[in-house]
């Protein structure tokens, strides 16, 4: 059946396709791609996730040579994918539960395993919500089985779906709608929360990637590296919510950015729980720039919010040190005790 | 084959003649020997083209068992008690999605307290859920219960709750003639699913229904189930053709008519008490009361014409359940009474085994001596071998001052370290 | 109906005693009913089965009120538990003791039981024939000698059944010994009955 395929310009240098070879394009910039989340769902203007899902769906179509079930956990995706009586699927796909997903994706595999049917691969996708809170028991059953099942989490940090609240994916000082931003300790508190991928790989399973929407091919070569193995995998997806991050929809892959180069957000892969690649910063920024994107972390800018920014900044400096996110070929911020103009980077196009 | 044989690895047998794909399951008391056979008889290589998961929660068995159905495969699960009321979500949408998973339910009371013996507490509080109820009299109706729920689930697409009473079922040991895995091929057809997740032929399952649908999707669900009434006994007549032996339908009626009339008192129950019932009824007979029993093995759907025909008559019923509901009273006679609606009879319900209590032959003849003697009958609503004297202390208690202490710890100790009695 | 009462402790093989009996009774062609009244698993809490055999099928699932057959695994149960609870006067005792009935201080009920209450050091001949002190299979053995219930060859055979070799050995060593050493005190005691209503 032949479809017509639109093409979507997605930013200059994230999928930069018409420079490079074609063995090294871009799954999405492929016609003959499977277009699994095809256009005509529901999704805000400028979601991360969205855009995260075609882009990881796809790969793994490719990956399992369009032989794929995908299993999804209630949430964003799910709502905005299947409208009633409208689906964006043009894939065999199940929505049971919030908190289920892992625990039904793995009964799809042993379903195809007892009828001989493992060319047939499973994709499991949750939101963050779906992932580290309400399905976490299930994912850790799903981990420790070593079922094998591809889990991607879009991590929006919160329940956006719902109106925006607070998970254990929100980041500290975030402000959500049951963490607001009054009080002495203004949003989401320090010392709370949870960081999945470092305990996905303390279950050790086969592999796991962090990824953002800010590099893309990343996102889709991790996707395909994760479809060549067997076993537990798991891929932590950042995607910017507009709506809920108070960011701009024109800024989700500025945002996303600015995360991973801030050293907000680690960007790694990992295999049998040791950290085996990692993507270093390119251009260093300031935790501040990241900050400044988004309406959720404007109270840190009242006067007397210095000690939660530098708190902040010490959790990306501690990524930094951590996974050795900084590396010859990255352009660094100059130490504390110097001035720090920021201005003179390009690639920052206008201010929140 | 006609075995001596514990009633969980009778079940657990049966189940494996079936042919299961996936087997899912989290243990609990008292369904505990089931999932340990089916455990073992799968890792020993007796059950090819089955897999067993181990899982970490009753919902996640739940789960598995939807994520497997989905895909086309044959699903089984088992639990009782606590493990049912966790994976409730995923019960209700199992049904909503009709997927043809069966499950044992090993009923069990339901904390607090905490208590880990017999009662219908479980399966009861999930009647509504749109799962198809069946409840085993005995442990070969419980073996045989399981073939023809995959038959009745698969033709229906509706999934089936097996109910059988912990301890008293599941770990006595008694004769079981048990369905071979030969018996059940030429019986059980293949699983052929109505909806399934096959990449050559992509759908999505489990979408959002709005205001503008969903009545009509729950009421096909309902439609589905009355659908049932006409299935079941078709399916119990064809099995009894294959294997030989009556084992399920809708109802089963005993001595309901004396000297070629309905009897005057008719008392109803589910599962395994319907053994001493009728011990207990022929007894009486004998001594010349008008009495039989009505044992009721399709709780949902409810067999309202098959009750209404076994009842009409009949002058008194008496409606012995082991679970309430906290607020009304009795589920089973509520649920009888819109079958019975407009008959000109009498309806007692009497709350018995609550938690594992006994229900002895001694008692239910001084319950039933009170039911058709002179001194008025029964209550409308009885708990069998209430100890009142115990209530009233803790009513004393209570009444006493604000901090009387938790009210179950309370009756222990009133009843002291060791019983007299052994039970 | 003949029902048998089993009481014990958890972890001396209570509930596999009721059992293995079901299976004895079941091979000789009765109906057959065993079960446990027991909870959560816990070694040493008073645990009690229940066996019923019948030449018509058995519908009763209530447990054993009226025992024609008591066997007593753990004698620190007898003034602890009223085991004799419901005992039927023409109802048999097999208690697991080296003690007489009287040493054990139940001369009332045997009282009108002559013959059919009995000691017996099932945990002494279980160590004795393999090793272990588990009393279960052998106080089935006397028990089949006491009641007549069942025939020794019988349990054998389901102990044989059930058991691996090893094990299966030594229990059915035991349990013969426990048959005879009851089949030669009932024959002492008709003997001392004979004699004493010959003394009347």
């Amino acid at each position: 059946m032949t479809e017509q395929v639109k093409f979507y310009q997605v930013g200059s240098f994230a999928v930069g396709n018409r420079l490079l070879p074609l063995e090294v394009r871009s799954i999405q910039s492929d016609p003959g791609r499977s277009n699994a989340l095809t256009s005509g769902h529901r999704a805000c203007q400028g979601c991360g996730e969205a855009l995260g899902a075609r882009y990881a769906v796809d790969a793994a179509m490719r990956g399992a040579d369009g032989k794929l079930v995908a299993v999804n956990a209630t949430g964003c995706l799910e709502v905005f994918s299947t409208p009633y009586p409208e689906t964006s699927w043009q894939m065999p796909w199940l929505h049971s539960l919030f908190g289920n997903a892992p625990a039904v994706a793995a009964g799809v595999a042993a379903a195809l395993r007892a009828k001989g049917r493992e060319d047939i691969r499973v994709l499991a996708q949750g939101g963050d919500g779906g992932t580290v809170d309400i399905g976490f028991g299930c994912l850790s059953g799903m981990f420790e089985r070593n079922d094998d099942v591809l889990y991607v989490c879009y991590d929006n940090e919160g329940y956006m779906n719902t109106g925006v609240q607070r998970s254990g994916a929100t980041p500290p000082t975030a402000l959500t709608q049951t963490t607001q931003a009054v009080g002495e300790s203004p949003g989401n508190p320090f010392g709370t929360g949870k960081d999945v991928p470092r305990i996905a790989m303390a279950h050790e399973i086969p592999y796991v990637a962090t990824a953002t929407v800010a590099d893309l091919h990343d996102l889709e070569a991790k996707v395909t590296r994760a479809m060549q193995l067997r076993g537990a995998r798991y891929i932590h997806v950042l995607v910017p919510c507009p709506l809920g991050w108070g960011s701009a929809s024109q800024d989700t892959l500025k945002v996303a950015r600015a995360a991973t180069q801030s050293g907000l957000f680690p960007v790694f892969e990992a295999e049998r729980g040791e950290v085996s690649a990692v993507s270093q910063i390119r251009r260093q920024v300031p935790v501040e720039d990241y900050l400044r994107l988004q309406s959720r972390f404007a109270h840190l800018f009242a006067p007397g919010r210095e000690e939660a920014r530098a708190k902040l900044q010490a959790r990306a400096d501690r990524n930094i040190e951590r996974y050795g996110l900084i590396g010859p070929h990255t352009e660094a911020l100059p130490g504390p005790a110097e001035d720090n103009p920021a201005e003179d980077s390009p690639h920052e196009e206008g201010t929140p | 084959m006609r075995l001596q044989i514990e009633g969980s690895q009778a079940v657990a047998r049966a189940v494996a003649a079936c042919r299961p794909h996936v087997i899912c399951a989290y243990p609990i008391s008292p369904q505990t020997h089931i999932v340990e056979s089916l455990s073992r008889i799968v890792k020993s290589g007796d059950l090819p083209g089955c897999e067993f998961l181990n899982v970490e929660s009753e919902f996640a068995a739940m789960s598995v068992a939807i994520g497997a159905s989905a895909a086309g495969a044959r699903a089984y699960t088992a639990t009782a008690s606590q493990g049912l009321l966790f994976m409730v979500e995923a019960v209700y949408n199992a049904a909503g999605l009709g997927l043809p998973i069966v499950m044992t339910v090993a009923n069990r009371a339901i904390g607090a307290p905490i208590n880990i013996w017999n009662d219908h507490t479980d399966s009861m509080s999930q009647r509504d859920s749109g799962w198809i109820q069946l409840y085993a009299e005995t442990n070969q109706e419980a073996a045989d219960l399981h073939v023809q729920a995959f038959r009745i689930a698969e033709e229906l697409s509706l999934p089936v709750m097996v109910c059988m009473d912990g301890f008293i079922l599941t770990h006595a040991v008694e004769e079981v003639d048990v369905p071979s895995t030969e018996q059940v091929d030429a019986w059980l057809p293949p699983f052929e699913p109505r909806q399934v997740l096959d990449p050559d032929e992509p759908v999505s399952i489990g979408a959002m229904v709005g205001p503008e649908a969903y009545t009509e999707v729950r009421y096909l669900g309902h439609l589905r189930q009355m659908q049932a009434l006409e299935l079941i006994p078709q399916v119990a007549a064809d099995f009894e053709a294959h294997f030989g032996r009556s084992s399920g339908g809708l109802v089963r009626p005993y001595r309901l008519e004396a000297d070629g009339k309905p009897v005057e008192t008719v008392v109803v129950a589910l599962g395994s008490v319907l053994g001493t019932i009728k011990d207990v009824v022929d007894e009486r007979r004998a001594n010349g009361e008008s009495i039989g029993v009505l044992g009721i093995t399709s709780f949902r759907p409810f067999p309202m014409d098959q009750v209404r025909e076994a009842l009409a008559g009949v002058r008194r019923v008496v409606v012995l359940e082991k679970a309430f509901s906290i607020g009304i009273g009795g589920i089973v006679s509520s649920n009888l009474r819109a079958a019975l609606d407009g008959l000109p009879l009498e309806i007692r319900t009497v709350v018995a085994g609550l938690g594992g209590r006994p229900i002895t032959i001694a008692s239910l003849h001084a319950m039933l001596d009170r039911a058709v003697g002179e001194g008025g009958g029964l209550e409308p609503l009885e708990f069998l071998d209430l100890d009142h004297d115990l209530i009233a202390r803790e009513l004393a208690r209570q009444q006493t001052g604000r901090r009387s202490g938790p009210a179950a710890e309370n009756i222990l100790k009133d009843l002291g370290a060791v019983r007299a009695t052994p039970f | 109906m003949f029902e048998v009462r089993i009481h014990g402790r958890g972890g001396q093989g209570v509930v596999t005693a009721a059992e293995l009996l079901s299976e004895a009774a079941f091979a000789e062609g009765w109906h057959s009913q065993a079960f446990p009244s027991f909870g959560s698993e816990r070694t040493g809490a008073p645990v009690i089965a229940f066996c019923r055999v019948s030449p018509t099928p058995i519908r009763v699932r209530e447990p054993v009120m009226k025992p024609r057959a008591l066997i007593v695994q753990d004698a620190t149960l007898l003034h602890q538990v009223d085991v004799f609870a419901g005992l039927r006067p023409d109802g048999f005792v097999l208690v697991n003791s080296a003690k007489t009935p009287a040493e054990l201080g139940l001369e009332d009920l045997v009282a009108g039981r002559e013959g059919r209450v009995m000691t017996l050091p099932a945990t002494e001949l279980a160590r004795h024939h393999f090793g272990r002190p588990l009393p279960n299979a052998v106080l089935l053995g006397g028990l089949a000698a006491l009641t007549g219930l069942v025939q020794l060859s019988s349990v054998t055979e389901v102990i044989a059944r059930k058991f691996p070799a090893k094990v299966a050995e030594g229990n059915i060593a035991a349990a013969t010994a426990a048959h005879h050493q009851v089949l030669a005190e009932m024959a002492g005691v008709v003997e001392r009955e004979v004699s004493g209503a010959a003394a009347d």
